[in-house]
């Protein structure tokens, strides 16, 4: 039978709200067994219990404290199962697992937390944080986890294995870190998080809907990061960042599902609602980051001077080459320096970009580089290296319309 | 509680046997302060001879076959092991805040590992 888009709809809705709760869930009897794979392997039960029966039942009026009594039962099973212990030790963790209540929104609240930043511990590789917060905290099968981050289902059961054996065996501490050390650690969380958007922002046409799913896995992640650690500005700048980006979407790809350049985007299809957000959190940000530029904030600041203009001949040009200057003095990066060239070519003309471009080292083999190079060129009237320079980009990887794109701008030099 | 090697790893193969410049004379006062200041959660550890010293044991054929001598150490790699400390912490985070006290993690490296409890002693 075929379903109509509205049960689609509900049935995603429901997937979301089981993943979102299930997630919480987790991230408490994590704390409460002292064993991811005990709290996972009762979190699976539960959430599988819970697809399998609301869409028949209806959903629960309190679906979390289900979920909680559902996964904690599971949990007591699996512990009177477990042959290592003995029955004073089994009796105390069963105690401890069944806990009267539900735990009320401040306890989780903080076990979420630990769940954030143990999955983004700088002791396990960023591949292993990315893919251990979309599992635990986005609640995504190892297959989806698999799929998204293009590798084998069987080396992604491995990886996240390791992972949680780490956490495990050297006992990575299941605590949101020391205020002093808070502020790097949140940057790691933050990077992991951006990462993520980033694979799926640049994820083309053909990779299917969960690659692209990872943007709003990201969005979603830095939604939940503003609830727990609400006002950081740090975070406030990515979600802005965020927002800013994916506003962008609906104009990003052609009809053949081709990336299209920030240039030639149609911004009438922008999401202005999206906009409008990310301005809104941009303008948090910027209120509480006087003392200190944030990375993150300045980007987000430099997204909106793009999504601002209504064309981009029209765009604010100064503005934007004076955030790269604030953006140089809090990382100072080859690409931050590409952006910025590019920006001094559109404002005071191709030659002064030129010269800017000369500062970026280390890009050579990297086509936003090369293409901008060979643009800033031909602008310049330097036909021949110009013509060089195409050819060049065009030697290096990259999908069809931009190849499509590169060849014409060669073709026009004759 | 939980314990932790920490290898300490060092590039050239310094020989710690001889204090013979004033360099490895402060570097040794280091590490007797980090001795001093850690002394609640070392459990043990030592220096080693440089791998110049080393010997590496092979048993041909698994258990019971030709004992294999080889001079030198079991893998040639620019950085070397040195020495180590056992420590005793409650969690990683805190192995690794001494660990970033010893003086050979200030230009070279140490790789904190988690020791196997293999039972027997209270956890």
């Amino acid at each position: 039978m075929a379903r109509s888009p509205d049960h689609t709809d509900e049935r995603a809705a429901l997937v979301r709200l089981v993943r979102d709760e299930g997630a919480r869930v987790l991230a408490t009897l994590v704390r409460t067994t002292g064993s991811w794979q005990l709290a996972e392997d009762a979190v699976q039960d539960a959430v599988m219990r819970a697809l399998d029966r609301w869409p028949r039942d209806g959903i629960p009026p309190e679906p979390r404290a289900w979920l909680t009594v559902t996964a904690r039962r599971r949990a007591i099973d699996l512990i009177r199962r477990e042959a290592m212990r003995d029955s004073k030790e089994l009796a105390a963790l069963e105690l401890r697992v069944a806990d009267a209540e539900p735990p009320d929104h401040g306890v989780v609240r903080d076990d979420l937390l630990r769940l954030l930043f143990v999955c983004c511990h700088p002791a396990l590789s960023v591949e292993a944080q990315t893919a251990l917060a979309l599992r635990t905290l986005g609640g995504l099968s190892t297959e989806e986890v698999a799929s998204s981050l293009l590798v084998s289902p069987a080396t992604m059961a491995k990886r996240l294995t390791r992972a949680k054996r780490k956490i495990q065996v050297a006992r990575i501490p299941y605590e949101a870190p020391s205020p002093e050390d808070l502020p790097e650690r949140l940057q790691g969380v933050l990077t992991v998080i951006y990462l993520m958007f980033t694979e799926g922002y640049h994820a083309s046409g053909g990779d299917g809907p969960l690659r692209r799913g990872l943007t709003s896995e990201a969005i979603r992640l830095a939604t939940l990061l503003r609830e727990l650690l609400p006002g950081q500005v740090s975070v406030l700048g990515l979600a802005a960042l965020l927002a800013l980006h994916d506003a962008r979407t609906p104009a990003r790809l052609d009809h053949d599902g081709e990336p299209v350049r920030l240039a030639e985007q149609d911004r009438s299809r922008w999401d202005r609602d999206a906009i409008e957000r990310g301005l809104a959190l941009l303008g948090l940000a910027l209120r509480g980051s006087v003392a200190r530029p944030d990375p993150f904030v300045v980007q987000a600041a430099i997204a909106a001077c793009h999504d601002l203009a209504p064309t981009w001949e029209a765009t604010n040009w100064p503005a934007i080459v004076s955030w790269y200057d604030v953006l140089l003095t809090v990382g100072d990066t080859p690409v931050v320096r590409l952006g910025r060239a590019v920006a001094i070519g559109e404002l005071h003309g191709p030659d002064a970009g030129l010269t800017a471009l000369e500062t970026v080292e280390g890009l050579e083999g990297h086509l936003p580089f090369v293409a901008g190079r060979a643009e800033l060129l031909a602008r310049s009237g330097r036909v021949a290296e110009a013509r060089d320079a195409y050819r060049a980009a065009l030697e290096l990887p990259t999908n069809a319309a931009t190849r499509r794109t590169l060849a014409a701008r060669l073709d026009e030099l004759g | 509680m939980p314990q932790y090697a920490a290898l300490i790893y060092e590039p050239g193969d310094p020989d710690w046997s001889a204090v013979d410049t004033p360099e490895k004379q402060q570097m040794l006062a280091d590490y007797g302060a980090f001795g001093a200041t850690a002394a609640a959660v070392l459990r043990g550890g030592a220096a080693l001879y440089p791998t110049t010293t080393a010997t590496t044991v092979r048993v041909n054929g698994g258990k019971g076959g030709d004992v294999v001598t080889s001079d030198g150490p079991f893998a040639e790699t620019k950085e070397v092991l040195t020495g180590f400390y056992l420590m005793e912490c409650a969690d990683l985070d805190e192995a690794v805040r001494w660990a970033a006290q010893i003086p050979a993690a200030w230009y070279s490296g140490i790789e904190v590992r988690p020791v196997i409890d293999f039972g027997g002693s209270e956890s």
